[in-house]
């Protein structure tokens, strides 16, 4: 490619070795490991070896991706055993004096090779009802004013893109796939402690369930996989502490 | 050129082979993930402890001579270490406890987790260099 920013900036390729966990469940009865060298360059992401390997080498791998730039969440992988976006794993940031091991998520059904079934995933998000849900007529009748402090508090969880990273990271979910996992939780959050939303009270009553908030452990593995740098544990924690106070702590409004 | 080297490079240092189970790779958490294996495993071990001396410290409303019999059966090398093992469980989840407790009702606890797990896995040690010695010199030195 003669548009790389890799070439002009002098740097030059080298061969990397991806291991893939393969699985067609058409032929195969249980997932193989299978090796592929790549030439890359130290700027490319997972998700370009990837590309390459499918363009050039195999066209069979199947994997997700839509926009590739991290907003989507389509092409969340296990990547030398953790949870990240294929397409922000830069190559550079991985030890390539060893193959690099990329897997599908863990706890949600295996399609075909990094290809999972989220439906359960979504179903649990769903549940949490994650729309606004505000019946009362603005005051004013116009609009439904919101200070910088009530914004502040929920501005960390408005950041979620669904990819699933954190509840395929959590042990809790691997085992109980009835754990509403953390994502749900995380977007629960979202609207319990927006001040405009009417249905805290009706959230905090789904989440406080034996499969609900109850179930995390408190592992941190969704904080440390969070594409997007979410405090996924700390929210957890606060609609934790939200159901034992009867409702979330929101700052005086304007 | 220096893609062919490392090329090269590489088919001399031998292929690492891909893992031999079709299972996935072992999930690499870190601190957070590896305490709370360590809390699941000792305190299902301190539970089937308790289990246990519930029922042997019950003995002595029936039958004191009954009591005696199976308390002085413990007084065992392999029973010895096992109290070493258990004052170990005990500490490493009662230390980990307080970290667990402060994860869920302060937010400084989220904030400094991984801290807080090498806080408590020192005062661990410091605790067992403290009691393993002594406890070990009354189970193999007699008295």
């Amino acid at each position: 490619m003669a548009d790389n920013p890799s070439v002009e900036a002098g740097l030059s390729a080298f061969t990397v070795t991806l291991i893939i966990r393969r699985f067609d469940p058409e032929t195969m009865d249980e997932p193989v490991w299978k090796d592929y060298d790549v030439e890359l360059y130290p700027t490319d992401r997972v998700l370009d070896a990837l590309h390459k390997i499918k363009w050039e080498q195999d066209g069979s791998l199947t994997f997700r991706r839509s926009c590739a730039h991290g907003i989507c969440g389509s092409d969340a992988m296990r990547i030398n055993g953790r949870n990240r976006l294929a397409c922000k794993t830069l190559i550079k940031d991985l030890d390539i004096t060893q193959p690099i091991y990329v897997e599908a998520i863990k706890g949600l059904p295996l399609e075909k090779d990094l290809v999972v079934d989220m439906e359960p995933f979504f179903a649990s998000y769903r549940e949490i009802q994650p729309f606004l849900i505000a019946d009362a007529k603005p005051k004013d009748g116009k609009e439904r004013i919101q200070s910088v402090a009530q914004r502040e508090i929920f501005d960390d969880t408005t950041k979620c893109i669904l990819c699933a990273a954190c509840t395929s990271s959590c042990p809790v979910f691997w085992t109980d796939g009835q754990y509403f996992g953390p994502a749900a939780i995380v977007n629960a959050h979202r609207f319990i402690f927006d001040s405009r939303d009417e249905a805290a009270k009706v959230r905090l009553d789904i989440l406080n369930d034996k499969e609900g908030v109850w179930r995390c452990r408190t592992t941190f593995n969704c904080t440390e996989a969070c594409p997007r740098g979410i405090q996924v544990t700390q929210a957890i924690a606060e609609v934790k502490n939200a159901i034992l106070a009867g409702k979330p702590a929101i700052p005086a409004g304007v | 050129m220096s893609s062919q080297a490392a090329r090269s490079g590489a088919a001399t240092a031998g292929r690492i082979p891909a893992p031999k189970r079709p299972a996935g790779t072992l999930y690499r958490g870190r601190e957070g993930m590896w305490s709370w294996v360590l809390h699941r495993i000792t305190g299902t071990a301190i539970f089937f402890f308790l289990l246990v001396h519930i029922l042997d410290t019950s003995l002595i409303r029936l039958d004191a001579a009954a009591y005696d019999a199976v308390i002085g059966t413990y007084k065992t090398p392999i029973m010895g270490l096992g109290e070493l093992a258990l004052v170990a469980a005990i500490g490493l989840h009662a230390l980990n406890g307080l970290r667990v407790i402060a994860i869920d009702f302060t937010q400084w606890g989220v904030k400094h987790q991984r801290l807080m797990f090498w806080i408590a896995i020192a005062l661990w040690v410091v605790l067992m260099l403290g009691f393993a010695p002594r406890h070990l010199m009354h189970v193999f030195g007699g008295e």
